[in-house]
């Protein structure tokens, strides 16, 4: 077991926990906001995480052994937390800085289509955005530009949207037989491709759509259909013949339609179980599934919670924090403890 | 490009091939993939085709992807149709500060040619690139596998008249 | 004279063959490694030599060597890393040119130290005449049996091959540069697990520069201990350097560490001074990517000491008030030099080898260079100076590999010495094009 501290909160961790993982269970056991946002690690795929750098965090000491405070920040997906490691992430200005850079270089080159992207409302850019990033944009360059295409009949790709945090890929990789697209050229011009135009088809495709963090795979079967916060979200299942898919589904039903079906999400934005494309693309009707009943949505996004308890939650349960220009802010006793915000 | 005609490397690249794959362990053949492509760029026309990044895909059983995805990332792989002579101009720093924007400007107005496109000839294509390990000797291009530096206009005057009577394509292999 | 270790015969004409390499003492460390030396005596003496590796991070290579894992019956491999690609950088190029037996007895004998039975040495691809003059040696040491089976009788086995890259500077990455080998596309990987640990196909990988490697010939020949007594202080032995720009000659020269970058420019042992009866404007010290420095600061330090040509004294200082070694890649500019028009190349150069993987170095490397071409172009505002400061900051210190740095370092050190260049350039556009940064060749007159 590892001893770790993560933004002043100290929690017991079997050795080889990463930093990330930590914080969510710090967040998972006290209710806090402390876990780091992230945009490509994804712990149902193997070798994910890394690239994106939003989730970095600062190791103020090593570990009990080596008390060195690490030189530069580390991402926190792909870091083992040690005995005696001290980290701040929500309670250092500076880091927290450094992630606004990082929020900044992944929206240079986005388009900002939320109003015509139907990822809007269950973005994690949009979130991250919103909770990481600055007001304004200081990029004032043509940004890069690729033609939407279909990737078969039922996904759509926004190359404009996509940040490469590679989770596709590594998808198709693992869950799937034989991939057809990858990421093609270097630097900014990496695209996501098929090189030449080519169907993403197998029984297991649907799910790039699940785990791509922005509207850069999209639902063909749900285009333009409505906004995500104009539909219930009810859990479900069905009898699937495929013997690796569960069944259990997440519907999002407009009056007494199903406009698109997914995998179900738990609190950290990942699925909690890859499904078929036969549920998610098929099976289109209430008759077809056994409805359950609300899904309880956990992740936060910007739809799904008021804007000001977000702020507060975001300060976790710091009474004080520290400005960049080193005074401090006193947030009032109890205002910041979750528990004590309005459901 | 169609497929008209059977992609197959020539016997002496299939040789080539072999030697290549022998250098890893039999179950690392994908290691072979940038050997190979280079030799199938200088085998097929001086670029890869998807059909030709196939046949490669084919040698080494990897899916295509694998290949467009490296193929794509290394700057030396052409994925159009090149001019027969690839002239590649440095244009870093100590190759700048010793005139390469004016080789580009000579070069440009000698092969009636704006730089990335064939010349009227379809001999020489112009393609700027970064730093080649030549700075001492700056200003330079390279053409295929050889290096001519301490370049002057005289100097391109004569290596393009001599390419032009040797009319054979550049290659690095 | 400067000591010289490895250039001591690059003169000599047919040294690329066996035959006259051995005639001058070609090959003397393989056979006293294998005949009287066991693997363990060779870290040992590597690690006495001081030798610090040479590929630009300056690690030491004693010390790199011996975190390489050994578990039972799993291969290990040495790489070496010819992938030299840092603006300003030739010096390998040139070594492997003029003496590709050096580097093949070098990778040998290091291989035995290592236990290597299958090494490589990784190419850039636009060196396709030196991988062609390195098979022809690797052909000729094979015959003469020293490499293959059973090497000068010893009972050690060695393969050795040579692999070209594909173009991509950040394959000088060394497990980018394992990615690459494998046939993959050149992505750094996420450290830990270093290569000594899970290199090359998840095997004990060392990875070492070309010139590291060839001063293990000279550290066997003559010992750890009297390698370590060249140079100076902590920076010992002898080190390439690759000297371009403005200066009267050009090329590439071995010089003892320690030798005063005054005499290293002006001398005409070495850089012979500046081009036309110029004078020096500005100096990069260790490629591309280590700090500029005007001549004040790269002629003496910030306390007024002479700057000398080694890692401790070029990085006195720090980053406020000096530089780096780096890869020895040292590129002098004149009086005339725009520092703004050579940085643009350099950042041009960055975003053009950025391998896209991460955020900051993805979409920051294209920013920067944007940035600059408004200066270039005249566009440019005194607020993009704060910004273009901005934004290398926000990549420094926040990318997987050290490419981030490398873009980011040129760019601050460029607007710490020459602040005034850049809002020049803002007060009076014209100014740009009045700098005269053609040289050797007349301006091209328009048609």
């Amino acid at each position: 077991m590892a001893k770790v501290t993560i933004d002043d909160i100290t929690i017991d961790v079997p050795d080889g926990t990463s930093i990330l993982a930590a914080a969510r269970m710090i967040d998972e056991q006290h209710g806090t906001n402390i876990a780091p946002p992230t945009m490509c690690y994804y712990s149902k795929l193997k070798t994910t995480g890394g690239y994106c750098r939003t989730c970095i965090v600062t190791v103020e000491k090593g570990s009990e052994k080596d008390p060195r405070p690490m030189p530069k920040p580390v991402p926190s997906c792909r870091t083992n937390v040690m005995d005696g490691m001290v980290v701040r992430n929500t309670t250092s200005p500076e880091l927290l800085e450094a992630r606004a850079g990082v929020v900044e270089f992944l929206l240079i080159n986005h388009p900002l289509d939320c109003p015509v992207c139907d990822q809007a409302g269950e973005c994690h850019l949009q979130d991250l955005g919103y909770e990481n990033g600055k007001e304004g944009t200081r990029y004032e360059f043509q940004r890069r530009e690729f033609e939407p295409i279909d990737i078969g009949d039922k996904i759509k790709l926004h190359m404009n949207r996509c940040i490469l945090c590679y989770r596709c890929v590594k998808t198709c990789e693992q869950i799937t037989d034989g991939r057809v697209h990858g990421v093609i050229n270097r630097g900014d011009h990496a695209e996501i491709s098929t090189y030449i135009e080519k169907a993403i088809d197998n029984d297991f495709s649907g799910n790039v759509i699940d785990v791509c963090p922005v509207g850069a795979l999209t639902d063909r079967t749900f285009r333009f259909k409505s906004r995500v916060w104009f539909t219930n979200p009810v859990d479900a299942h069905r009898d699937c013949n495929n013997e690796k898919c569960s069944g259990k589904t997440r519907l999002w039903m407009k009056g007494d339609d199903v406009l698109r079906v997914t995998a179900r999400k738990d609190r950290w934005g990942e699925v909690e179980e890859f499904i078929c494309n036969s549920c998610r693309f098929d099976h289109k009707k209430t008759s077809d599934w056994t409805i359950e009943g609300p899904s309880k949505i956990s992740h936060h996004s910007v739809i799904s919670q008021n804007h000001n308890e977000l702020r507060k939650l975001q300060l976790g349960v710091h009474k004080q924090i520290k400005q960049l220009d080193g005074t401090k802010i006193d947030l009032g006793e109890g205002a910041l403890n979750p528990n004590n915000i309005d459901k | 490009m169609t497929t008209t005609t059977e992609i197959k490397f020539s016997d002496s690249a299939q040789q080539q091939v072999q030697e290549i794959l022998n250098q890893y362990p039999a179950d690392k053949s994908k290691s072979a993939l940038l050997p190979l492509l280079h030799l199938a760029q200088a085998e097929f026309d001086g670029w890869l085709s998807a059909p030709v990044m196939d046949y490669v895909a084919s040698i080494l059983n990897i899916q295509p992807i694998e290949v467009y995805e490296v193929a794509s990332f290394y700057s030396m792989f052409n994925l159009k149709p090149v001019g027969k002579y690839l002239i590649e101009v440095c244009q870093t720093s100590s190759c700048w500060m010793n005139g390469s924007e004016d080789i580009v400007r000579y070069l440009e107005r000698t092969i009636q040619a704006e730089t990335g496109q064939i010349s009227p000839d379809g001999m020489f294509q112009i393609k700027t690139v970064e730093c080649l390990g030549s700075c001492g000797t700056a200003p330079m291009f390279q053409i295929g596998d050889k290096f001519y530096e301490n370049l002057t206009f005289e100097k391109i005057d004569t290596i393009l008249d001599d390419l032009r009577k040797e009319n054979k394509r550049s290659r690095y292999v | 004279m400067s000591k010289k270790l490895l250039l001591t015969y690059d003169h000599i004409p047919g040294i690329n063959t066996l035959e006259v390499y051995r005639q001058n003492n070609g090959y003397k460390s393989l056979e006293k490694a294998l005949k009287t030396m066991k693997p363990d005596d060779i870290v040992e003496e590597v690690k006495k030599s001081g030798l610090r590796g040479r590929g630009g991070a300056g690690f030491p290579t004693g010390m790199k060597w011996s975190f390489l894992a050994k578990p039972e019956g799993v291969p290990r491999h040495l790489v070496c890393n010819a992938d030299e690609s840092e603006p300003g950088t030739f010096k390998d190029r040139y070594l492997m040119e003029r003496i590709p037996h050096l580097l093949i007895e070098g990778m040998i004998v290091s291989s035995y130290a290592l236990g290597a039975n299958t090494s490589y040495i990784y190419v850039r691809g636009e060196y396709f005449y030196i991988i062609k003059i390195l098979q022809n040696a690797i052909k000729e040491a094979y015959a003469a049996g020293l490499l293959g089976k059973n090497i000068l009788g010893s009972g050690y086995d060695l393969d050795l091959y040579v692999q070209p890259g594909g173009g991509a500077y950040i394959c000088g990455e060394e497990t980018a540069l394992l990615e690459s080998l494998e046939g993959k596309r050149g992505n750094p990987r996420l450290k830990p697990p270093f290569p000594a640990v899970a290199g090359l196909w998840g095997r004990p990988t060392v990875v070492n520069n070309v010139e590291t490697i060839a001063a293990v010939v000279p550290i066997v020949n003559g010992g750890g201990d009297e390698y370590a007594k060249i140079g100076i202080g902590k920076s010992t032995g002898t080190k390439l350097i690759s000297a371009s720009g403005h200066i009267n000659k050009p090329g590439v020269y071995e010089i003892e560490l320690g030798v005063p970058v005054e005499e290293f420019i002006y001398s005409d042992e070495y850089c012979g001074g500046i081009r036309n009866g110029k004078k020096l404007k500005a100096v990069v010290a260790g490629g591309s990517s280590v700090p500029i420095l005007p001549t004040e600061l790269i002629l003496k330090t910030a306390k007024g000491e002479p700057r000398l040509m080694s890692y401790e004294s070029l990085s006195d200082g720090g980053f406020a008030t000096g530089t780096m070694l780096g890869s020895g890649g040292f590129i002098a500019m004149d009086e005339d030099t725009s520092i703004v028009k050579n940085l643009f190349t350099f950042a041009r150069f960055y975003h053009h080898e950025s391998c896209g993987q991460c955020s900051p170095c993805r979409e920051g490397t294209g920013w920067m260079e944007k940035i600059l071409k408004k200066f270039i172009d005249g566009k440019a505002t005194m607020s993009d100076i704060d910004l273009l400061w901005d934004v290398q900051s926000k990549i420094e210190g926040k990318t997987i590999c050290p490419l981030g740095e490398a873009a980011a370092w040129p760019v601050a050190a460029a607007i710490r010495h020459f602040r005034h260049e850049f809002e020049e350039y803002v007060k009076n556009p014209q100014s740009i094009h009045d700098v005269k940064h053609y040289f050797r060749l007349n301006n091209l007159v328009e048609a």
